[in-house]
């Protein structure tokens, strides 16, 4: 059933920008196409390119948002999961309470971030 | 003689209905609805979109390019791999999940609660592994908290015996534990950090369910304005277990998918996700009719993104643990196509 809607309605998640859109909807209570413009603009893309597999995968390659690892383009000296989220946050200019609670604990601010 | 096309029943089996048959079934289940919340029926154009859909040969249908919407998943992960995290980064890269949601088998925050610092634990660690939002999830469930499973007295019995004063207090006392834990696995699972917090299937035990979730919910975004709370249904009508509780001056019982956004919205949740459950032994395009005219004034008058809940049993998927992929991609496309919803 999860494959059944992904393919049917789904923006595809990590393999478009799927994630990024959905940050602003769950954070910020934007609805759909506010989240989509949003993006889009922070991105510096087309709304249409936000759903596209293949526009996608050099967007995040450029701002280091992370991607689907596959075999033949896994380089670890890309951005990992944690390493990603911090461009995310950095790129929507908006804090992510998992980077947060990252620089917390590694001392990495002097305190956590108000949010 | 007319063609005879497949479609299934809400129970899942296959069944072959003429065109004019689903045509009629798709006018009936926006009726059924009218009639019971009061809301406006499909139009003509409607229900012929959703005629083409379901008259379809096709094994699979989808929404056209630029309609794609944002899935949230929860309870993202089957259980059938036996590991937790390593099944987030399955729905992450292999489901294109755009959030995911980290659970517990026993999916109520009481439940929760008892297990809470290896759940935080491995929320941490899966935000170590995964790039896309994730929500914590589990239900209010307030019926664990009436005896024999809980400290309050058990307000169903009461409710049989007459006695509505101390079923009434019953609940409220209820309400207290269930407040106190979701409070405290909201506080636990954000300084783990988490991005969300799902309270699914709320108001499954009533109005005293809902009052206690969206009142968590206001705490949880008065306290951290960065941490989306997503409020999921149980169903299309709250039941008046109580029946006298208001939040912000608004009756919670007999409350209809508009009537919960507007509730939900005052809370500051920002996800809602309406709920409209099956009836099996009528056609899918019966079910999928009603629940579209059920939500479409839903996302006409919301403010917060509406992710309706479209899993087994609701907003048209057919009662069963293994969806068929043509209903389930119908009633996907048509929850989008027809109620311009914001995700699912």
């Amino acid at each position: 059933m999860a494959s059944s809607h992904a393919l049917a309605s789904g923006m595809g998640g990590m393999r478009t920008a799927g994630d990024l859109v959905a940050r602003m909807q769950m954070t910020r209570g934007m609805r759909l196409p506010q989240a989509k413009q949003y993006v889009a603009e922070k991105l510096g893309c087309s709304v249409e390119d936000l759903s596209d597999t293949i526009a996608m995968h050099d967007i995040r390659r450029d701002l280091g948002l992370g991607r689907i690892q596959v075999q033949d383009l896994s380089y670890a000296d890309w951005p990992g999961a944690m390493e990603a989220k911090f461009h995310i946050a950095e790129v929507l200019d908006l804090p992510l309470n998992s980077v947060e609670r990252f620089k917390d604990h590694a001392g990495l601010t002097a305190g956590a971030a108000v949010l | 003689m007319a063609r005879r096309i497949p479609t299934r029943l809400g129970d899942g089996s296959l069944a072959e209905m003429t065109a004019a048959e689903i045509e009629a079934d798709l006018y009936a289940g926006s009726e059924a609805a009218v009639g019971r919340a009061k809301v406006a029926p499909l139009t003509e154009d409607e229900i012929d979109h959703l005629l083409d859909i379901f008259t379809s040969p096709a094994k699979f249908s989808a929404v056209d390019y630029g309609d794609e919407v944002v899935l949230s998943f929860d309870g993202s992960g089957n259980s059938d791999i036996g590991a937790p995290i390593l099944e987030q980064v399955v729905y992450q890269n292999h489901h294109g999940a755009d959030m995911i949601e980290l659970w517990h088998h026993d999916y109520s925050y009481k439940a929760v609660r008892t297990v809470l610092s290896f759940q935080t634990r491995m929320l941490k660690d899966t935000q170590q592994q995964t790039v896309v939002p994730l929500n914590y999830g589990a239900m209010p469930d307030l019926g664990r908290y009436s005896q024999p499973d809980g400290p309050a007295p058990n307000w169903s019995e009461l409710l049989t015996q007459g006695r509505i004063q101390e079923a009434r207090d019953a609940q409220l006392e209820a309400v207290e534990h269930l407040e106190r834990d979701m409070w405290c696995v909201a506080e636990a699972m954000v300084a783990a950090g988490v991005d969300g917090l799902d309270f699914d299937t709320a108001g499954a035990a009533g109005d005293a369910d809902l009052l206690a979730t969206v009142r968590v919910a206001r705490k949880v975004r008065d306290t951290w304005p960065y941490i989306g709370v997503e409020i999921g249904q149980a169903a299309e009508l709250v039941l008046g277990m109580h029946g006298e509780l208001e939040y912000e001056g608004t009756r919670l019982a007999g409350q209809w998918p508009l009537g919960q956004l507007k509730v939900c919205e005052a809370a500051g949740a920002t996800i809602f996700g309406p709920a409209v459950k099956l009836n099996t032994t009528k056609s899918l395009a019966w079910n999928t009719a009603r629940a579209c005219t059920l939500i479409k004034p839903v996302t006409a008058e919301a403010r917060i993104p509406v992710h309706v809940n479209a899993g087994m049993g609701v907003g048209g998927i057919p009662m069963t643990p293994y969806p068929p992929v043509d209903a389930t991609s119908r009633a996907s496309r048509a929850l989008v196509d027809i109620c311009k919803i914001d995700g699912l």
